[in-house]
């Protein structure tokens, strides 16, 4: 077996070595009820070639995004992948490196989650940023019960324009420690009144932008509204593309800012790993979650960097501290780090303007089938359109027809039968002006 | 030591942050000029710079070279850290995970167009239920203390369905730090248990803490001492009896994979974390998967979403209200680490049910082969036989004046990763010793002489040694304090 180096004669020197006459009696202390002699009932090892052959007929059952006209967001999206970002994350320094405990050999860690740290803290126009979360959705379950804390209040108020998996996880995670989560309707408008709802309990209101629904939002009020209510104001962005053209929350005066950070430099990946990425003010870093990384000096007196503020951490606090969170996203950070700093302020507000011209055109072309409606009069790179029949019903028939055609609001709101006809989609970089043409016309078709 | 002009110091070369490499109007990536539209930002547009450095390519591919290079990983040197699993990271897993059929695809596809997605999430829980004997899984959890969090929820909803309003979860002393901390996100309080003097849960201690109140127990086993508890049987039927779940945190599940199933050990519910017993890279510090087994008692309360498979093919449960199932709710976004579901599902079937067997049996046959040959130089906490990882104590070092943690970082100079230091607490100045089965024995015969030549350099006086240990790394001990006492956590013009 290709990943086992002892032999059996090393074995039998060992378990010399060790005084016993076989394995099994270093598995003496297991009651004999529960020792199994047999392997279990699934198959035996298998080569390289072996292995690839079945799992690349999985793989060929699934239509990949890159063979098909292709237009879903809703939280997780096609971006371009620069090479250079596979190359350097697959380097085995990177990649089969543990959480950086011993810093004297995890400088290269250390160094690039300093770097990350920074990198979303400018993106999100917020003072700091964490080493990352496992995605969006739990750091926004976090970012609500760290509003709790520092409010020490109860009351959790969702948007109907927050991606409805962020608000499912943050009312499933806050279930049991205090918290009441009250999530509004949703809101393919964008319409909905957040300042009114907020009450003296009210420890946060949870905003996203763009809404989940595409529409933008200016929270600048929102947060003025939570900070005289003594409230906070945490707006999860599904899209980090985004702040390369839209003003960041911590330009509107967010406190807590959590994003989904996949869209950078990884991969779909059929929607996991993701990203979370986690970002506040200096004044709240006490309360936050995850691991931090700082800045210190060694003993010759060279910078460098260590895992810090770390009495936050259940490993130091248990069932004190802020989160029980201990492995994140490390290798995820690391390729947002690489194919941020690729693409450089430039590259980055660049790609974010041909992102939305790009979705511009398809809201155009879209907009002129007969029986669609564009629901937004602002967007970035997706929007919401209404059909005249079930969009369940047109994304299979779409699908039927090689077009990876949106997704239908109905998967996530099945029980709210005016979203029936509800269509989301986006576009991005990769989203070429025939695809969009041929979308158009298969709309035409299925109509 | 001289120094050199350029502050390099021959391959330790320095390197600054990305942002000192800013050459403004750069820019590593190529991209069209947008089409010409009229925007529909409605005035949101993001006023200012974002204070993105410019980088070529060229320049962006020999920082981040230059940063691999201040690191190890297992691909480097033994990597012996306890309760981590630093094992062998297979590249063909990387690989397939990045064919575009099972990378490149999107998690609200119609289900139709990712037959193969689901089928290979169904495949990934089929092995993990065979192996654990277990009835049901969730697969959504994305680590091993989410997974934590996912079991506990279950326990929480199965109560609550019952009306029964228990809230006292037992917590060993010896436990990972998760423990406590995700049985307090879901409500419960926390009581620890004590340890015997043979490394094990005090069972007359536990017996006497249970009560119509206790809603779980959790216990790692084998235990964080690297100690199978041999009275499990007991444990869980005690347990029950109270009227309590078993969680099983399976942190340590890769010494028993292939030759117990938990399902035997009267366990309720535990987590797996894929990237440590199946191989996936722990990517320095993620990302993970913990994927959790459940009995069948607690089975309708996992969470959502599901994969299940009728006559049509594979379809997604996403919502409530099929039959039978309570679902606790959703814990992650989408549908599970579906990435490392690839990477695990690669690793079990490339070692078989044959090979996971012979893998738990090396890992623990090389951690006893470390406790035996270590055992006259070091102290060793417990008597053996131990499973697949070796604790010892600082008791060898007494009155030398060396710390667990200089003796560490001395390791570290001699060309190793340490091993876990400090934990578990309940020994003093624990070293918690993991070679996994992925160590040759030649390997392991250097790690053994290095050690031994360190302990026996401590007992002959010469902690100067070690207090300045690491001496050839590229940097020396960092100051934690005072990065700790005035935080500097990014970087800023």
């Amino acid at each position: 077996m290709r990943y086992l180096p002892l032999t059996d004669s090393d074995r039998q020197a060992m378990l010399a070595a060790i005084g016993v006459a076989g394995i099994d009696d270093l598995f003496k202390d297991v009651p004999a009820s529960a020792r199994r002699q047999a392997p279990v009932d699934l198959p035996l090892h298998a080569g390289e070639m072996e292995v690839e052959r079945r799992l690349t007929a999985l793989a060929q059952k699934n239509l990949s995004a890159g063979c098909a006209p292709f237009f879903i967001g809703a939280g997780a999206y096609r971006h371009h992948l620069p090479a250079a970002v596979d190359a350097l994350i697959q380097r085995g320094e990177f990649l089969t490196s543990y959480t950086p405990y011993q810093p004297e050999i995890s400088q290269g860690t250390l160094q690039y989650l300093f770097e990350f740290q920074s990198q979303v803290a400018l993106l999100t126009g917020m003072d700091v940023a964490n080493a990352s979360m496992y995605d969006a959705a739990t750091a926004t379950a976090e970012a609500a019960a760290m509003a709790c804390r520092i409010t020490k209040r109860t009351h959790v108020l969702l948007s109907g324009d927050l991606h409805p998996h962020y608000r499912s996880v943050t009312a499933t995670a806050l279930q049991y420690s205090g918290p009441e989560v009250e999530a509004l309707a949703p809101d393919p408008l964008g319409t909905e009144d957040l300042i009114g709802r907020i009450g003296p309990d009210t420890a946060c209101v949870v905003a996203q932008n763009p809404g989940f629904f595409g529409h933008l939002r200016d929270v600048t009020a929102l947060a003025a509204a939570c900070h005289a209510a003594g409230a906070l104001l945490v707006v999860a962005v599904t899209e980090p593309v985004s702040l390369g053209l839209i003003k960041a929350p911590g330009q509107m005066d967010a406190d807590i800012v959590v994003a989904e950070g996949q869209s950078i430099g990884n991969p779909m990946s059929f929607g996991g790993p993701g990203l979370g990425l986690f970002a506040t003010r200096d004044k709240f870093v006490r309360q936050m979650p995850g691991r931090l990384v700082g800045q210190t000096v060694d003993e010759d007196g060279r910078r460098g960097w260590v895992l810090t503020l770390s009495t936050r951490e259940q490993h130091i606090r248990r069932e004190k501290a802020t989160s029980n969170i201990c492995t994140n996203s490390g290798l995820c950070a690391l390729a947002f780090t690489i194919h941020l700093s690729l693409l450089g302020e430039e590259g980055f507000r660049r790609l974010a303007r041909l992102n939305h011209a790009h979705a511009v055109l398809l809201a155009e072309k879209l907009g002129a089938v007969k029986g669609v409606r564009v629901l937004n009069r602002t967007f970035f790179n997706e929007f919401a359109i209404t059909l005249p029949k079930p969009a369940a019903d047109v994304a299979e028939a779409l699908a039927g027809r090689g077009i990876l055609g949106g997704v239908p609001a109905s998967r996530f709101y099945p029980s709210y039968p005016e979203l029936g006809e509800v269509l989301l989609l986006a576009a991005t970089e990769t989203t070429a002006e025939a695809d969009m043409d041929a979308l158009a016309s298969a709309l035409r078709e299925v109509l | 030591m001289a120094e050199t002009a350029s502050g390099n110091r021959g391959l330790m070369l320095e390197e600054p942050l990305i942002f000192e490499l800013d050459s403004p109007g750069q820019c590593g990536v190529d991209l069209p000029e947008p089409p010409p539209v009229i925007d529909r930002l409605g005035g949101l547009e993001r006023p200012g710079p974002i204070g993105l450095p410019g980088l070529s390519e060229p320049t962006v591919v020999r920082h981040y070279t230059r940063l691999s290079q201040k690191n190890v990983g297992i691909d480097s040197l033994m990597y012996p850290l306890g309760s981590c699993t630093m094992k062998h990271n297979p590249r063909i897993n990387e690989k397939l995970a990045r064919l575009p059929g099972l990378a490149d695809i999107h998690p609200f596809q119609p289900t139709s167009t990712v037959q193969g997605a689901l089928e290979l999430i169904d495949l990934t829980a089929h092995w993990l239920k065979t192996l654990t004997g277990m009835p049901a899984i969730a697969m959504s959890p994305a680590a091993g203390a989410h997974g934590e969090f996912c079991g506990l929820m279950t326990i929480r909803a199965a109560l609550e369905d019952r009306g029964d309003k228990r809230l006292r979860v037992l917590v060993p002393e010896s436990a990972h730090g998760t423990n406590p901390a995700s049985a307090a996100a879901c409500g419960f309080t926390v009581d620890p248990i004590p340890a015997t003097a043979r490394g094990r849960v005090d069972l007359a201690a536990l017996k006497a803490k249970l009560g119509g109140d206790v809603a779980a127990l959790m216990l790692t086993n084998p235990n964080t001492c690297g100690l199978f508890e041999d009275e499990i049987l007991e444990i869980a039927e005690a347990i029950h009896q109270a009227g309590g779940y078993f969680y099983c945190d399976g942190a340590n599940y890769n010494a028993i994979v292939g030759r117990v199933r938990v399902a035997d050990l009267g366990v309720d519910v535990m987590h797996i974390n894929l990237h440590k017993t199946f191989s996936t890279p722990h990517g320095g510090g993620g990302p993970g998967a913990g994927p959790t087994v459940l009995s069948a008692a607690l089975a309708p309360f996992a969470p959502l979403p599901a994969v299940v498979h009728d006559d049509k093919g594979f379809r997604l449960v996403e919502h409530a209200g099929h039959s039978g199932a309570k679902p606790c709710g959703r814990l992650k976004g989408y549908h599970g680490q579906f990435g490392v579901f690839v990477r695990a599902l690669a690793y079990m079937m490339s070692m078989g049910a044959d090979g996971l067997r012979q893998a738990s049996s090396d890992a623990v046959l090389s951690a006893n082969y470390l406790l035996a040959e270590l055992s006259s130089d070091l102290t060793p906490s417990f008597a053996g036989p131990c499973m697949h990882e070796a604790l010892f104590d600082d008791r060898f070092l007494k009155g030398s004046g060396v710390t667990t943690l200089d003796f560490a970082k001395a390791m570290i100079d001699e060309g190793f990763h340490p091993m876990t230091m400090y934990f578990p607490l309940v020994v003093h100045g624990a070293l918690l010793m993991e070679p996994t089965e992925t160590e040759s024995r030649d390997s392991l015969d250097r790690f053994i002489a290095s050690l031994r030549s360190l302990a026996g350099r401590a007992r002959s006086g010469d902690a100067a040694l070690f207090k300045a240990a690491p001496v050839f790394t590229p940097r020396r001990r960092l100051d934690e304090t005072a990065a700790a006492r005035t935080p500097v956590l990014r970087w800023r013009r």
